[in-house]
């Protein structure tokens, strides 16, 4: 790589950064960071002999294979398909003809390297079809200086510029003359109308490598040298070691050491089995403090906070508490759910190897730069000294937005330099944490001459933050309304899990709205559409979503779910992360246990990339949503988690899962999320679809527990 | 530690392990075979899932010892090219999410099919009912063993 292209790459990037809001753009292969995990997709094009690095994202070949690199994490969410996509259409060349892999971390070429939020393409969606474009127009001025002509004459397409004379010329033959021209500030993006390859629904680019067992996750990754280590962590939250005999473990063969870090002992072996086995043969003895947690008392703790209103409320509209005083009856339920694991099926793992000239880390993460920095600071390095290569993740929900497995891996790796590989077993990741934090809510109705007079919601969550959405449905569209949010403390540790807040907010809220409508004898669709269309005309106080988009999901569901003509439907709706989701559910009873057969689910997220992958996330965020709402239980008990692994663990099986029918709201808007938004309504839409059946409510999650009992 | 002779997708193998070994770990530490995966350790999840004389088996839970004189198929060894029907259906259904199930659900569906070609759909529910997909592909996976059973 010479200088002038390295310097030419920094133009490049300043462009970007100010025609794309922000996001990324660039790769390390000048860093000679090739990757060693890669698609595994066979090009329709010949390898070239040479690469033309175009402009740090994309290089085209002499034979005119392009390969794009994918800056963003894959957790599942199909990001190194689409992401891609979004570049290649702008480029104008044939999907066939990009081979994509997946970029490591580096902070100076990409921003927001994350999963997480469901933002990846919402945040990219300007700058990588300016990425695209960029190279799209340096292929055509090279074509023009080539033919001494005038840009104007030329398009391109498929990978090739034609002039308007008939003449064609490939990108395999431009692409070293493009390489060393002046890379343009103003380029002009195409006009949707004109796609061919975002609407279109494309492959998995890593699936021929996924089917046929290829080395493409984290766990599968080796190194010469390399041992391995399982940690011994404290049996529950609130301990600290005492006392530690290892003798046992260092009896077993291919336990190479025994060291331990804080209240953590990481047996180092030469093979995973004999670290596990080590592991088993460990005999610590531990010292409690007095705040083990348990179940019981988390679930007074919470009923204690939804009593009464906190002394700031999060909004407060007219005034709630005269008009529930002045109300006829008044609607009062509450909901509670309890702490998940996020179980992704791939254990956490991290490679690293600590020397001291480097700490280089490989391995399934959501958040790489948070990794970068608080890995540099525990071992009193220099960031710059740490790298970060992303591997395809089997599966997230949350869970490797929190580092700590990297963090534990170079620590280790530090203390025994050595390349180690840290793998937990499954009983470690369900002992360990963090959690989705229990959470309830209280939502009090008034109810004047037969209208909806007031509406109060509390709520309280563990290490949660703000547990409400104040601002979001039914914000807006009622007089008196006030939210409350109390954040209850825990030593349990807790964090984000797929749709955070929302994943159980919404199955309440929607819950309660139901149960609202019925009171007031209206159709519950109905009577959301009320609400909104009164909000239209009155709307109270500010808002965070578009009444109309509400409206248009709702709308779209009601049709496609033939709403009111079936047997035993329930209807609920959300929006998060930009996204707006209906979805209407239908059970059947048999033997009296119910059966989600069908969900209908209207969904508008503005322009669909990959319709393939689209349906994907949808269908897996409405299976997810059900299967936890209905089956998702751990409990604490010592301050320790009861339930050690998928024995004792319920998830949804194929069995247990409805046909579900996907309608898009059509939409030239950007695009917005999709990896969680249809996870929320789909609690609250089983739990209405069964007070159709049976005519009875239900408050608390797992739902599956209360069915048998009211069954 | 003893010494063992496998055979894994039709090739032999000497290896020297503890007898207590799970097959997965020879698969995935010793033969370099990382495409059989784990997931629970405990044969709840079906992300393990291997051939031991055509039928579908849990590696992590089948010590070595047990296996003597026994052909193992691994997804590695499903077919040549990656053309097992099953895996023309799962591209051509886009099944995978994270994709890190789905070596084991293949494997479980290959071994059934052969089993009972012509399936009923609450047969196949039956079959894959301990094969986990924590992102939820499973109406993308009945959709493509029922595509592979019409090819
Ligand atoms: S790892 Fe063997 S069944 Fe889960
Ligand atoms: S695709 Fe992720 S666990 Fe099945």
């Amino acid at each position: 790589m010479s200088l002038t292209s390295q310097s030419k790459r920094r133009d490049f990037l300043k462009v970007s950064a100010l025609a794309g809001g922000g996001l990324m753009i660039g790769f390390p292969w000048f860093m000679g960071c090739k990757p060693d995990i890669k698609s595994d997709i066979i090009p329709s094009l010949p390898q070239p002999d040479q690469w033309f690095d175009i402009s740090g994202f994309i290089k085209i070949g002499d034979t005119g294979l392009v390969t794009i690199m994918s800056p963003n994490p894959e957790i599942g969410q199909n990001i190194k398909t689409s992401m891609p996509m979004i570049i290649a259409e702008e480029l104008e060349v044939n999907w066939k003809d990009v081979v994509v892999e997946q970029a490591g971390l580096n902070k100076d070429v990409f921003t927001r390297q994350v999963a997480g939020g469901s933002q990846s393409i919402r945040h990219g969606w300007v700058s990588l079809r300016t990425a695209g474009a960029t190279v799209r127009e340096m292929l055509l001025q090279a074509a023009a200086n080539e033919w001494e002509t005038d840009v104007d004459e030329l398009t391109a397409s498929e990978g090739t510029v034609l002039h308007r004379d008939g003449r064609t010329i490939g990108y395999g033959e431009l692409a070293s003359k493009a390489a060393s021209l002046e890379i343009p500030t103003d380029v002009k993006l195409k006009d949707p109308k004109d796609y061919k390859i975002i609407g279109k629904g494309k492959q998995n680019v890593d699936i021929q490598g996924i089917i046929t067992g290829k080395p493409l996750f984290g766990i599968d990754f080796k190194r010469d040298g390399m041992v391995y280590a399982v940690v011994k962590r404290p049996d529950a939250f609130g301990q600290k070691i005492m006392s530690l005999d290892d003798t046992a473990t260092r009896n077993i063969k291919g336990v190479i050491d025994v060291v331990q870090f804080g209240d953590k002992v990481a047996i180092i072996a030469d093979k995973i089995w004999a670290a596990i086995k080590g592991q088993k043969n460990l005999k610590v003895i531990y010292v409690s403090d007095d705040t083990l947690e348990n179940t019981i008392s988390h679930n007074e703790d919470l009923q204690k906070a939804l009593s009464n209103p906190t002394k700031e409320p999060k909004r407060n509209d007219g005034d709630v508490m005269r008009a529930l005083s002045d109300a006829d009856e008044i609607l009062d339920r509450t909901y509670i759910a309890p702490f998940l694991p996020h179980n992704p099926l791939e254990p956490m793992n991290f490679f690293a190897d600590v020397t001291a000239s480097k700490v280089e880390l490989v391995g399934p993460i959501q958040t790489p730069e948070w990794t970068q920095s608080r890995v540099a600071q525990l071992l009193g390095r220099d960031a710059s000294e740490v790298s970060i290569m992303l591997t395809r993740m089997g599966g997230g929900f949350g869970r490797r937005l929190y580092g700590n497995f990297a963090l534990e891996a170079a620590e280790i790796s530090d203390k025994i330099r050595k390349p180690v590989q840290l793998i937990y077993t499954r009983e470690d990741d369900f002992a360990s944490g963090p959690y989705r934090p229990a959470s309830g809510y209280r939502f009090r109705a008034g109810i004047k001459d037969g209208e909806l007079s007031g509406y109060h919601l509390i709520g309280a969550g563990f290490n949660m933050g703000n547990a409400t959405r104040e601002n979001w449905f039914p914000a807006g569209t009622i007089k008196d309304f006030r939210v409350d949010s109390h954040n209850l403390k825990t030593n349990i540790p807790t964090g984000a899990w797929r749709a955070p807040v929302t994943n159980f907010l919404a199955s309440a809220e929607q819950s309660f709205i139901d149960e609202l409508a019925t009171k007031l004898d209206k159709d519950p669709i109905t009577f959301r559409l009320e609400l909104l269309r009164n909000a239209k005309d009155n709307l109270i106080g500010e808002i965070d979503y578009e009444l109309d988009k509400m409206i248009g999901v709702i709308e779209l569901a009601r049709g496609k779910s033939d709403w009111g003509n079936r047997k035993n439907q329930g209807f609920s709706c959300y929006y998060s992360h930009n996204t707006y989701v209906a979805e209407v559910a239908e059970i059947e009873l048999t033997d009296d246990l119910p059966k989600v057969t069908r969900v209908s689910c209207a969904v508008d997220c503005g322009i669909v990339i990959n319709p393939l992958g689209a349906i994907n996330q949808i269908e897996g965020g409405i299976i997810d949503g059900i299967g936890h709402a209905l089956y998702g239980d751990l409990t604490f008990d010592k301050g320790k988690a009861k339930e050690k692994n998928f024995n004792q663990y319920r998830l949804i099986k194929m069995s247990e899962c409805p046909d579900i029918d996907v309608h898009f709201v059509e939409s030239n808007n950007d695009p917005t999320g999709l990896g969680e938004p249809t996870l929320p309504p789909a609690g609250g839409a089983v739990a209405n679809a069964f007070f159709k059946a049976t005519g009875k409510r239900l408050y608390k999650q797992p739902y599956y527990k209360e069915m048998e009992m009211l069954g | 530690m003893t010494r063992y002779k496998i055979n894994v997708n039709n090739k032999d193998y000497d290896i020297e392990v503890d007898k207590d070994t799970p097959l997965l770990w020879v698969l995935r530490d010793e033969l370099d075979l990382v495409g059989t995966k784990f997931g629970c350790g405990i044969a709840q999840c079906g992300a393990c899932t291997i051939h031991i004389d055509g039928s579908a088996s849990r590696s992590c839970s089948i010590p070595i010892d047990t296996i003597a004189n026994k052909k193992i198929t691994t997804i590695e060894g499903l077919s040549d090219q990656g053309d097992h029907p099953l895996q023309e259906a799962w591209k051509k259904h886009d099944v995978p999410q994270c994709g890190y199930c789905q070596a084991g659900q293949i494997m479980t569906a290959a071994s059934f099919l052969k089993e009972k070609p012509n399936p009923t759909d609450a047969e196949i529910e039956e079959a894959m009912h301990y094969n986990i997909c924590r992102c939820g592909t499973y109406l993308k996976i009945k959709q493509a063993i029922k595509s592979a059973i019409k090819s």
